[in-house]
């Protein structure tokens, strides 16, 4: 074994009237491609995050530019966090040639190298190797990065997190494994899809801190990424983080919601909403006010209401882009 | 010029690279102080240190999966699949991951890595361990597939492989690797995609892949003896296929036979014989098309069940004689 025993700076303190900030474009974002999903103006599909923005933000928010993060099919809300152009994600969803990904990506595939946002992938525990090799990367040029790898609870038990845990493990790569246990793979509850109580249990078989924390607290969670960011990057290797958490919303577009109560949902909603929870400690000890907190939400909503406009009147792919891209040209 | 085998061309082709690009480095089963399954990697841990020359667990799936993220980032990984058929462990990183990357991400991001591994039967390893799965691979967009059947093309071509900016599945065959090839001693590339006439002839073409192109040749000398003249065409790359030199070729023999070691049915041979087909050229054909392929079975381990499960040289004299007793209409 090849552990480091790393004295990990203090961590990082997040801006909260920033992150609250961050966390209403998120949710506005979303609330407002499901208006246009709703209206018929968007194709495809879409797994909202509405309800796990602290988790989004205290992560992927806190990372230098630099850092990278592997999101999931669930990604709004990382890419945002990471610094991925609004506007452009807007003209993804829509189809758009200005989207990131030019239109061949949408929702699911979001990615943004520039800011170090690797991509945002269909299968389920597919980023748990492709974290790890970027961190392996990283590590053999020395430079560094640190990548932050989203999976969701149901991940845990694709045979992909084994592996790439042990080998992140074996080879001290500055890699963090944030898992947001928002308690449904789907429709499977995750106490019915596995016999622990913790899954960051799993850590202690690959020879790795795990711990678990309050998902829908932004500082618990930007606390904990930060440190362990912080012992990756200084060679103390791989972390195991689970946030507990909850999505509000079905799993995708087709979800009737069928598998959980109106009650289990209410008491998240109305007791354990992240921005809620936020919002109430910032008022209460007198950071922000909640008029000027309404007003920022206000003036998001009109920013992006202007996005969408504008972004309507992009031009769409052409016929001839379904052939390009397929293989890269040139060589090394 | 020097002669070497294919195993050590391979060796000296990742020497080379190893030497040329600091980015280059290899990850996989055993291929450290053991040098590989099949000793492939024989003395470049040694040379190149555990950091470029990385022993991985047992996991293919995070072998595949480490080698796209760190191709995405900068590194050329080349990784060793120790036997091909275990690719199924690792099918969601190669064909939902590597394959996809560039394309959905709208040409933002590369993934320039290479997966070596050994394919195809006549060791005895049974099941498991003796399959053709290449036309798998050669299914899907966003993959290159390359199909060496001598020392020098494996060199060359492994060399283009690693400098390719795209996911490359390399097949390498067990029974291939002892043979030997007369191969240049400095770095070379053979360009991919280019199919590579390995005899000429006037009568009769036989398209061969992989291991079959040894057979092939050896078929073209005994029936030259026959007074047959054939010429033997080896595609080396599946993706891209050069389908002008094969056109080329049996536009003017007239007479064709495909022979692939994977199993016939759904495998490389029809796509090659469908080519054919939707060309012009199918107007002009003296004879119908004749294509052979392994028995469409699980690879059996007894000597004499596995030898008939491939085409031997045998069954292409036969197919030679069937092509050429056909009346010209």
């Amino acid at each position: 074994m090849n552990k480091k025993m790393v004295n990990v700076q203090q961590a990082k303190v997040i801006d909260k009237r920033q992150a609250l900030r961050k966390m209403w474009e998120i949710r506005i974002f979303e609330e407002m491609i499901q208006e246009l999903f709703d209206a018929g103006e968007l194709y495809g599909t879409m797994h909202l995050c509405i309800g796990q923005e602290a988790t989004a933000v205290g992560g992927a928010g806190i990372l230098k530019k630099s850092d990278w993060i592997v999101s999931t099919h669930r990604n709004h809300g990382h890419c945002i966090a990471k610094g991925t152009d609004i506007r452009s994600m807007f003209a993804e969803m829509l189809g758009k040639k200005t989207g990131t990904n030019e239109g061949k990506g949408g929702s699911m595939h979001i990615a943004d190298l520039n800011v170090g946002n690797l991509g945002s992938n269909g299968i389920v525990g597919a980023g748990f190797p492709i974290a790890a090799g970027a961190a392996l990367s990283a590590q053999m040029q020395g430079t560094d990065q640190v990548v932050l790898c989203y999976a969701g609870d149901g991940a845990t038990n694709e045979g992909s997190f084994h592996e790439a845990l042990n080998l992140a493990s074996i080879w001290q790569l500055p890699v963090v494994y944030f898992i947001e246990n928002n308690q449904y793979g789907m429709s499977s509850s995750i106490e019915q899809m596995v016999n622990i109580d913790k899954l960051s249990d799993r850590a202690k078989s690959y020879g790795i801190e795990g711990i678990t924390i309050d998902g829908n607290d932004l500082v618990a969670v930007s606390k904990t990424v930060s440190q362990a960011v912080e012992k990756a990057r200084n060679g103390g290797g791989p972390t195991l983080i689970e946030a507990l958490t909850y999505r509000h919303k079905g799993h995708s577009k087709s979800d009737k919601l069928m598998y959980r109560s109106e009650e289990e949902c209410r008491q998240w909603q109305e007791n354990n909403d992240p921005i809620i929870r936020l919002e109430s400690e910032l008022i209460k000890n007198g950071v922000q006010q909640e008029a000027d907190i309404r007003q920022m939400e206000f003036t998001i909503r009109k920013e992006f209401a202007d996005l969408v406009a504008s972004v309507k009147s992009d031009s769409e792919p052409e016929i001839e882009d379904l052939l390009t891209h397929v293989y890269a040209e040139g060589e090394a | 010029m020097r002669m070497i085998t294919y195993l050590q061309a391979i060796n000296e082709a990742l020497d080379e690279a190893l030497a040329q690009d600091e980015r280059v480095f290899l990850l996989g089963e055993d291929i450290g102080v053991y040098g590989g399954g099949f000793g492939a990697t024989h003395g470049l841990q040694e040379k190149y240190g555990r950091q470029r020359v990385r022993d991985t667990p047992i996991s293919e799936s995070a072998i595949a999966g480490v080698s796209v993220g760190a191709a995405m980032t900068g590194m050329r990984p080349v990784m060793e699949l120790q036997f091909s058929d275990f690719i199924t462990v690792a099918m969601d990183q190669l064909v939902n991951q590597a394959a996809k990357i560039h394309y959905m991400y709208s040409g933002k991001a590369k993934v320039p890595l290479v997966m070596r591994t050994a394919a195809g039967s006549g060791t005895g390893a049974a099941a498991q361990h003796s399959q053709s799965l290449e036309n798998w691979m050669a299914h899907i967009p966003g993959l290159k597939v390359i199909q060496p059947s001598n020392a020098y093309d494996a060199k060359g071509l492994l060399h283009a492989a690693i400098k390719d900016d795209n996911p490359v599945m390399f097949y390498e065959h067990k029974l291939l690797y002892k043979t030997l090839g007369e191969v240049p001693d400095k770095p070379y590339t053979i360009p991919i995609g280019l199919a590579d006439v390995k005899r000429t002839g006037k009568n009769l073409t036989i398209v061969a892949t992989g291991s079959m192109v040894n057979k092939a040749l050896e078929a073209a000398e005994i029936a030259q003896e026959k007074g047959i003249s054939v010429e033997v065409v080896d595609p080396r790359t599946l993706v891209p296929l050069d389908t002008k030199t094969i056109l080329t070729s049996i536009e003017k023999t007239k007479r064709v036979i495909v022979v692939t070691e994977a199993v016939k049915n759904s495998g490389f041979s029809a796509e090659i014989t469908s080519i054919i087909a939707e060309s012009k050229i199918s107007m002009k054909l003296k004879a119908p098309i004749v294509r052979l392929g392994g028995a469409f079975v699980p690879m059996p381990a007894q000597k004499m069940l596995e030898a008939h499960a491939t085409p031997q040289v045998e069954s292409l004299l036969d197919a030679v004689t069937q092509v050429m007793a056909e009346i010209e209409v």
